[in-house]
């Protein structure tokens, strides 16, 4: 990794909408391992909300703990953060989101956070659709306590210290899908073309946003024998449709229309463009999305890309018809009923 | 028996869920609509229908509403409890039954009183409906209390309509039910009894009401907009009534949209995690919840204490350990919530002994939690939260304001030119927080429970971790302070000896202060309102040569607590205990300090009560 990074951009860099450039979503320097996925999914989050155009301080960005759970450090400085406690991001994330509806809510997590100690928190999270971007760095080890197995790692698959694992993995997107998540997807971290269109399409979605990205751990599962490495993912990817996102405000060109691309519309009128489709499968068909993934796991293939998409979910506060305005923002005028109502409760209380 | 007017206790035992709570609640409530101080507790076992459930009445003219044991009349119309019923009875008391069969004969006592009321049978002769029948049961054994307590049948045909208002062709059943059983008791038996009610204006304008209702509307006027919670007795009630009252209060008439969010959580972890995630982001939470629940919370509890989130609990404490008594009462979770967590924590908790109390210090709770800036807990208990109580009628002051603490907003931001979040500006410990979203540029910053600087910057100086942990102790030294005084009860004359109690244990402590003057022991006495003690609880310790300290667990845990917080010496502080799971009563208090004062000791009957008041 590089401990210095210069200040100097080029003073002509390329803005966004909101006239920042790239730099203005950056955060501080990433202290991970060099060549860690983790920094790839970081630079893919910085780019998706350059190209977005996000207001940075209108995005809340919250996660565990773990390597996966410092990144939040390393992308969106003028964005509030909170790293809270192990596995139980899902739940403080509710509650911030209960309170403003209004920010955008970016979810970072671990396959040991969220596939072991918090595999409660985030089932529970996507049951209730809770609108966030959730996204799981997923390299099938535990990397700050030195490269243990998580769950999620591969039966079969050899660690660092040549191990085999005896356990069979657990597939985060196919619990997803099974469980009605409104949003699935998959990708690497080392596929950058990939992984940017499926962040802004997910920050897009109204509802639980799952992206569980293979992100390789180069110091403790990047051997030869796991199934985690650079090397074997490269190997192993499938991918179910290649993935373009288009705002609202853009046209569908013809070439992107055309016969083979499959174009989803979200809440917000922007659409998902998915090319070259296997033509028997649907991306809105939550069946036909989990036949898929199983075939495609027989078959030892890692499918990525989007996996499954429901654009016209009910995320929680349209469940609990909570009102427009963000809780955070009623004064006591909207919620103190004052004495006379309370004079009324003494006297059906006598 | 002597005089019992007005002063006796009635128990009623039942079988659960066969309707019998809202008739004895009938009862109760009669009792108290006649001007006389009334204190029912619902004894009922951790199941849903089937097993033996006991109510109890007490009835006290001169306003004692602590639990008294000893029964003067039981209503037993429980045959899998029937002999244990008739034990309990004091001698002289009287035993109401159900005379539809005949008593077995192992159940009479010479020194007792049978009154026999052909429920059933009046009700089968009354009623078609095998299932009215049985319910209507219930009545004809209030009608029957009706005559033979002399309590006025105009007042419990008149709460039975308002019970019914919403299901008006039950009136006309319930209330020939009611004369079913008052006319066959005129009629068999020498109306009314010894034991009686008398109309009496000693209720003023009070109101009766639970404490868990309380907190719930505590928690509606203090602002709450997200509660989160998992089901556990005793404190289920709490999410139940806000949910009630936030329906009827904060819900737009027109759009159905509701300006509250309630998240039933799948377990207590996610339901305080939910709590300090809202109010991190600027909204007020809360939850509720009982031992085992604060068990599961306590690693959140660390995180909000480390990383100074706002955060409000209830504590309806129950008997514990592990799932111990969960239908029983105790004050048992005071160590457990005093340091909840792993490392150096500890959390500001408020003690309430009365519903009223309940729901000013839950609407208190929220401006504690955002002015500290941590979570502070409310620690009532079953008793207080799930029985009716005789309490002050709730008051709210239309110019209060909610403090939100030291909340910066856009335009603070603008003109601040060093903000960290975790820097003592003003000398209180107390640093300045920002909501996410406030500014484009300004305020923004990481929240972690990991060691900081007063910038929140990740830090493993420990130096720097030592300065941020020392500054959480001024700010607890400020918490002192800010948190509700204790409540004092002293004559003029200062006593040697003191008693200290707090919480449920109020009401029976503030008799013995009184049976106790009686047989010669002066005490001064202190309600404890609130942890951290103030220097007024240190100084009232100081200043007398010995303190009672009366609690509701086995092990003294706020004597503990006193001693290791304020340094006083264990030799100065005994303990008075009860932890049976039943609310602690003025005889237990009494007798156990009647032991350190042998000359008084003489002056107690057997049950512990003063002959000079039994």
């Amino acid at each position: 990794m590089t401990y210095l990074r210069p200040e100097f951009r080029h003073p002509e860099s390329p803005r966004n909408a909101l006239g920042y450039t790239r730099q203005y979503y950056e955060g501080a320097l990433s202290t991970l391992c060099a060549g860690c996925g983790h920094d790839s999914v970081s630079g893919a989050i910085i780019q998706a909300c350059f190209e977005l155009a996000i207001e940075p301080h209108r995005v809340a960005k919250l996660s565990g703990i773990g390597c996966s759970s410092k990144t939040p450090t390393y992308f969106l400085g003028n964005s509030h953060g909170f790293n809270s406690v192990h596995g139980r991001m899902p739940s403080v994330a509710t509650g911030a989101n209960l309170a403003n509806r209004d920010l955008i809510y970016l979810g970072i997590s671990g396959d040991g956070d969220t596939a072991s100690i918090g595999m409660g928190q985030f089932v529970h999270a996507l049951r209730r659709n809770l609108n966030i971007t959730y996204i799981v760095m997923n390299n099938g080890c535990y990397g700050l306590t030195k490269g243990q197995d998580s769950a999620t790692a591969d039966e079969g698959s050899k660690n660092k210290t040549g191990h085999i694992n005896p356990f069979h993995s657990i597939d985060l997107c196919g619990m997803a899908i099974e469980l009605g998540a409104t949003f699935v997807a998959r990708s690497f971290s080392g596929d950058k073309g990939q992984l940017i269109p499926l962040i802004k399409a997910a920050l897009s979605h109204q509802g639980f946003a799952l992206i569980d990205v293979l992100s390789p751990c180069v110091t403790f599962n990047n051997n030869p024998g796991s199934t985690k490495s650079y090397d074997y993912v490269r190997e192993h990817l499938e991918v179910t449709a290649s993935v373009d996102y288009i705002p609202e405000r853009a046209e569908i060109t013809a070439d992107y229309a055309g016969g083979e691309a499959c174009v989803v519309t979200l809440h917000d009128g922007s659409h998902v463009v998915l090319r070259k489709p296997d033509p028997n499968w649907r991306p809105t068909d939550r069946i036909a999305a989990m036949k898929r993934l199983h075939e495609a796991r027989q078959c030892g293939e890692i499918l990525t890309g989007i996996l499954y998409l429901e654009p016209a979910g009910r995320d929680l506060h349209a469940m609990l018809n909570t009102c427009q305005r963000p809780l955070n923002t009623l004064q006591e005028a909207d919620l103190c009923p004052g004495n006379k109502v309370l004079e009324d409760i003494n006297a059906e209380n006598r | 028996m002597s005089n019992l007017v007005n002063d006796f206790v009635i128990r009623f035992a039942n079988v659960n869920g066969t309707g019998s709570a809202s008739a004895n609640t009938l009862f109760a409530k009669s009792v108290f609509r006649m001007g006389v101080p009334v204190t029912p507790k619902n004894i009922f076992p951790s199941n849903i229908q089937g097993l033996p459930t006991w109510y109890e009445v007490r009835v006290s003219e001169r306003g004692y509403l602590g639990r008294r044991a000893g029964i003067d009349l039981l209503v037993g119309v429980n045959p899998q409890s029937l002999a244990a019923d008739v034990r309990s009875v004091r001698p002289g008391g009287y035993f109401v039954y159900d005379s539809s069969r005949p008593l077995d004969k192992s159940l009479l006592r010479d020194d007792i009183h049978y009154i026999g009321i052909p429920m059933i049978l009046l009700c089968q002769k009354h009623f078609e409906v095998p299932r009215v029948q049985q319910l209507l049961k219930n009545m004809v054994y209030v009608g029957a209390l009706t005559a033979l307590l002399d309590v006025e049948m105009e007042v419990v045909k008149q709460l039975v309509i308002e019970q019914f208002k919403k299901k008006e062709k039950l009136i006309a059943s319930n209330h020939l039910a009611l004369d079913l059983g008052f006319h066959y008791a005129r009629e068999h038996y020498d109306c009314p009894l010894p034991v009686r009610v008398e109309r009496r204006n000693n209720v003023g304008d009070r109101i009766m009401m639970t404490g868990n209702t309380a907190c719930a509307l505590g928690a509606i006027y203090g602002g709450a907009t997200v509660a989160a919670w998992y089901p556990i007795t005793p404190s289920t009630s709490v999410v139940d009534a806000f949910e009630k009252y936030a329906n009827r209060l904060r819900t737009d008439p027109i759009t159905g949209e509701k300006k509250f969010a309630i998240v039933q959580a799948e377990d207590e972890l996610a339901a305080i995690g939910v709590v300090i995630g809202a109010m991190w982001n600027g909204a007020r939470a809360f939850t509720a919840t009982s031992g085992p629940g604060l068990s599961l919370m306590n690693e959140f509890l660390g995180l909000a204490y480390f990383a100074e989130i706002p955060a409000v609990l209830i504590d309806v404490q129950r008997g514990g350990p592990s799932t111990g008594m969960p239908t029983r009462t105790q004050q048992s979770d005071i160590l457990l919530a005093a340091y909840a967590s792993h490392g150096d924590t500890k959390h500001p908790l408020l003690f309430p002994s009365t519903p009223t109390e309940c729901f000013e210090m839950t609407a208190s709770a929220f401006d504690l939690a955002e002015r500290l800036q941590t979570p502070i807990i409310v620690m009532t208990d079953l008793d207080l939260g799930m029985n009716e109580h005789m309490t002050p009628p709730l008051r709210w002051d239309d110019q209060r304001r909610y403090d939100r603490g030291k909340v910066l907003d856009a335009e603070a931001l603008e003109n601040i030119q060093n903000w960290g979040r975790y820097l003592d500006v003003d000398g209180d410990g107390i640093p300045y927080r920002t909501i996410p979203g406030t500014h484009p540029t300004k305020g923004a910053f990481f929240t972690r429970g990991s060691s900081k600087d007063e910038y929140a910057r990740y830090t493993e100086d420990g130096e720097a971790y030592r300065r941020n942990m020392d500054r959480l102790l001024k700010k607890w030294q400020t918490a002192r302070e800010l948190v509700p005084p204790p409540e004092f009860f002293q004559p003029q004359t200062r006593c040697s000896e003191a008693m200290l109690f707090f919480g449920t244990s109020t009401y029976s402590a503030l008799e013995a202060l009184d049976e106790l003057r009686a047989i010669g022991i002066d005490l001064d006495g202190l309600r404890l309102r609130a942890f951290p003690f103030s220097q007024a609880v240190h100084d009232f310790i100081e200043q007398h040569e010995r303190v009672y300290v009366v609690e509701q667990n086995r092990d003294a845990q706020m004597r503990s607590l006193l001693m290791i917080e304020l340094g006083i010496s264990p030799q100065k502080l005994i303990p008075i205990l009860q932890y049976d799971g039943f609310p602690i009563t003025a005889a237990t208090i009494v007798s156990q300090i009647a032991k350190y004062h042998p000359a008084a000791t003489e002056l107690l009957g057997g049950n512990g009560h003063p002959h000079v008041l039994a």
